[in-house]
C-alpha cells in the first residue's frame, strides 16, 4: 500500500480559510449546493469509490 | 351491460375507426377456448400473433370499439422492430415512422450532453423510431384480421374471472349483456390499470415516485430534427425537467414535470397548459409559434412488478404485469418482449411439447427482466424527478458542474430500453461451449443481426420455432445431427436447420446462407467449421458450440424445453 499524501499544517490552514471563504461567497441558500459540487469534484480526483465511502462515514459521525 | 363509446375519439391527425361490437347473440354457443386475451393493446395483439405463428388460436377481447386514445407509446426500439418484423408489421412502421438516434440534454441554454445510440451497419432497423401508438395498434389489428387463428372481439369486456383447476371461467360483458367463456388460459393484457389484476388480488411490488408529468401532444411547426430533447431546470419550470420528441404529422410530444403540490386536474386546465407550452416554445427560441393541442394526460413514475406473472390459469403480460417509468421508453418496448416470450412458451405448453415448468420459466425470465428494468429506470427517475432532498441536491450539483466539467455529463444519459439477456435461464444448455467463445451473442442474449445483402438480413430468416445455425464448410450436415433434428421434429418441435457456409448449399439443411467472406461466422464468434448456435423461438441464444455433436444437441433441446430438472 502506498502512503497517502496528507496535508501539511500550513496546507490544512490554507484549505480551512479557502473553504470558509468560499461558503461565505456562495451565499445564503447556495452553500449546500456548493459543497456537493465540491464533494463531487474531490471524489472524481480521488478516483476511489471505497475511500469516498470511508470519508462519508467519517463525516457522518458525531454530527 | 357494457357500453363502450360509439363516438370516434377526437384527434387532429388520426382518423379513428369505430368497429362493430361482437355480440354473442349473433354467434353459436362457445366451445372452450385455448386462449383468451383480455386487451388489444401492443402486448395483447403481439401475444395473439405470436400464438398464431405457432398454430395456436386465440380470442382477443377488447372492451373499447377503437384504438387507444392519444399517442401514448411513441418511441420504438430496434429490438421492438425486430419483434414486430416477426409478426409482420415492422415494414409499416418503417414506412410511416420517424427514425432517430441522438438525444440532447440542455441546461441553462447550453447543450451539456449528446447521446448517440450506436448503429451497426449489420442492423436492419435504426436504434429508435417514433410513431403514435394508434398507428402501431392499427397495423397490429390488420395483422390480427389477416390471421385465421385470431378471433377479435370489439366491445367485449372481462368482468369476472373464476379459476378452475385446468381452465378459467370468464364472464364477458357486451353491449347486449354478458356471456360466459371457458378457456384453458386467460392472458391479462388489460394494461396498467388491469381490472383482472385487481379481481385476482395481484400485488405489485416496488416503488411509486412522487410528482406528476404532463404529457401533451401538440401540432406545431418546428424546424428541428427528430432527436430526443431534454431540458433540465428551465427558467419557466425551476427544478423540473421537460422532454420533447417529434412524432409524424407535425406533432410534438412535450412532457413536463409539475411543481410539487399541483394536482393533475389543475395542470390539465387549458390555461395552465397554454401558459406552460408557450413558455417552453419561447425558451427554445420559438416564442409565439402557433400550435394546436391534440391530446394530453398526466403521468407519475412507478417502478412496480408482480412477483409472478402466472397466477393459476391467468397470465399477466405488458403493463398489466408491471408498471415502468416512461424515461427510457420502457412501456411498450418491454411489452413486446413479454408478448414474444409468452407466445412461444404458452404455445409449446398447449401443444404438449413442454409442461408447466416452461411457463414458470417464462414468468421467471420476464420478472427478472422487469426487475432489471426497474433497477435501471430507478436511476433515471432519481435524476429526472429526484425523490428526496439529497437526490435533488446531487442532481442540482451535477447540472451545475456539467456546464464546465466533462466527467459528470454521462449522468445525463439515462439508459434506454434494451432487450434483457436471459443469462441465467434454465433453458440455457449446461454442457455447451458458451464459456469458450470470446465474442458473439452469449447464453440468453438476443441475436446479432447480420446484413447478408441489400434488404436481406439474418433475422429475416429466423423465428417461428427453434433455429439451429450450423457453421460448416462441409458439403453435408453430419447424419447423427440430422437424426437428432428429425427426432425433435417427430415430437412436433418446430426446428429449422440453417447452414452458414462459405461455399455451396449444404445437404441436409433447410436453408443455406452464403457466407463467402465469413462475416456471419465472425459476428457469431465461430472460429472454425463445425460450430453452431441454437436459438429459441424468441431468437434468444440457448446454446452454442465450437464443435457441435449429436449428444450435446439432444441435451440442449431437452434443456430448452424445460424437460430437465424437477417439476414444480
Amino acid at each position: 500500500m502506498t502512503a497517502q499524501q496528507t496535508l501539511t499544517i500550513p496546507g490544512l490552514e490554507a484549505v480551512y480559510d479557502t473553504l470558509a471563504s468560499a461558503i461565505d461567497q456562495a451565499g445564503d441558500g447556495k452553500a449546500e449546493l456548493f459543497l456537493v459540487k465540491l464533494a463531487l469534484l474531490n471524489a472524481n480526483a480521488l478516483g476511489d469509490p471505497a475511500q469516498f465511502q470511508q470519508h462519508v462515514q467519517a463525516a457522518l459521525q458525531d454530527l | 351491460m357494457h357500453h363502450p363509446t360509439t363516438e370516434a375519439r377526437a384527434s387532429i391527425y388520426y382518423d379513428y375507426r369505430v368497429f362493430e361490437p361482437w355480440l354473442p347473440s349473433k354467434h353459436p354457443p362457445q366451445d372452450r377456448q385455448k386462449v383468451l386475451i383480455a386487451g388489444a393493446g401492443p402486448a395483447g395483439m403481439v401475444t395473439a400473433l405470436e400464438l398464431a405463428r405457432h398454430g395456436v388460436p386465440s380470442v382477443v377481447l377488447e372492451s373499447e370499439l377503437q384504438v387507444s386514445q392519444g399517442s401514448r407509446a411513441i418511441v420504438f426500439t430496434r429490438r421492438s422492430m425486430e419483434i414486430l418484423q416477426q409478426v409482420g408489421v415492422a415494414h409499416r412502421i418503417t414506412e410511416n415512422g420517424l427514425p432517430w438516434r441522438f438525444g440532447n440534454s440542455y441546461y441553462r441554454g447550453q447543450k451539456v450532453f449528446r447521446m448517440e445510440a450506436p448503429h451497426d451497419p449489420d442492423d436492419r432497423f435504426v436504434p429508435m423510431i417514433n410513431i403514435q401508438q394508434q398507428y402501431l395498434e392499427e397495423y397490429l389489428i390488420d395483422a390480427c384480421g389477416a390471421s385465421p387463428l385470431v378471433d377479435f372481439r370489439w366491445g367485449n369486456k372481462v368482468v369476472a374471472v373464476e379459476q378452475r383447476g385446468d381452465h378459467a371461467v370468464v364472464q364477458v360483458d357486451t353491449p347486449e349483456g354478458p356471456y360466459t367463456l371457458q378457456a384453458e388460459w386467460l392472458v391479462a393484457a388489460d394494461g396498467g390499470r388491469s381490472e383482472i389484476r385487481a379481481m385476482l388480488g395481484g400485488k405489485l411490488e416496488g416503488a411509486a415516485y412522487e410528482g406528476f408529468f404532463v404529457i401533451a401532444d401538440i401540432r406545431v411547426d418546428l424546424p428541428l430534427p427528430t432527436e430526443r430533447r431534454a431540458y433540465f431546470d428551465p427558467e419557466w419550470n425551476p427544478g423540473n425537467t421537460v422532454l420533447m420528441h417529434r412524432e409524424p404529422h407535425g406533432i410534438w410530444r412535450v412532457d413536463y414535470q409539475l411543481p410539487p403540490g399541483e394536482t393533475p386536474a389543475e395542470a390539465l386546465k387549458p390555461a395552465a397548459l397554454k401558459a406552460r407550452i408557450d413558455a417552453q416554445l419561447a425558451m427554445i427560441g420559438h416564442a409565439g409559434a402557433p400550435w394546436e393541442m391534440d391530446w394530453c394526460s398526466v403521468y407519475s413514475a412507478r417502478t412496480l412488478t408482480l412477483p409472478d406473472y402466472v397466477m393459476g390459469r391467468v397470465i399477466f403480460t405488458g403493463d398489466a404485469a408491471h408498471l415502468l417509468p416512461i424515461f427510457g421508453v420502457r412501456g411498450a418496448n418491454t411489452a413486446f418482449q413479454d408478448a414474444q416470450s409468452l407466445g412461444w412458451h404458452l404455445a409449446f405448453v398447449l401443444q404438449g411439447l413442454a409442461d408447466a415448468r416452461l411457463l414458470a420459466n417464462h414468468s421467471a425470465e420476464r420478472v427478472g427482466a422487469a426487475r432489471e428494468i426497474i433497477d435501471e429506470a430507478g436511476k433515471s427517475t432519481r435524476f429526472m424527478a429526484p425523490p428526496s432532498r439529497g437526490f435533488r441536491l446531487l442532481r442540482d450539483a451535477v447540472l451545475s458542474l456539467s456546464l464546465t466539467e466533462e466527467f459528470v455529463r454521462p449522468l445525463y444519459h439515462w439508459r434506454t430500453s434494451r432487450p434483457h439477456a436471459y443469462t441465467r435461464s434454465m433453458l440455457n444448455s449446461p454442457d455447451d461451449d458458451n464459456a469458450l467463445f470470446t465474442t458473439g451473442p452469449a447464453h440468453g442474449a438476443p441475436p446479432q443481426n447480420v446484413r447478408l445483402a441489400p434488404d436481406d438480413h439474418l433475422l429475416d430468416h429466423l423465428g417461428g420455432g427453434f433455429d439451429l445455425l450450423v457453421f460448416t464448410a462441409a458439403d453435408a450436415v453430419p447424419a447423427p445431427l440430422l437424426a437428432v433434428v428429425a427426432q425433435a421434429r417427430g415430437r412436433g418441435v418446430p426446428l429449422k436447420l440453417i447452414a452458414v457456409s462459405p461455399g455451396r448449399p449444404v445437404a441436409g439443411a433447410d436453408q443455406t446462407l452464403a457466407d463467402a467472406e465469413g462475416h456471419i461466422r465472425a459476428r457469431y464468434g465461430v472460429p472454425s467449421s463445425g460450430g453452431a448456435y441454437l436459438l429459441r423461438p424468441d431468437q434468444h441464444v440457448c446454446a452454442r458450440w465450437l464443435r457441435l455433436d449429436a449428444t450435446r444437441l439432444q441435451t440442449a433441446l431437452d434443456t430448452a424445453l424445460a424437460q430437465q430438472g424437477p417439476t414444480s
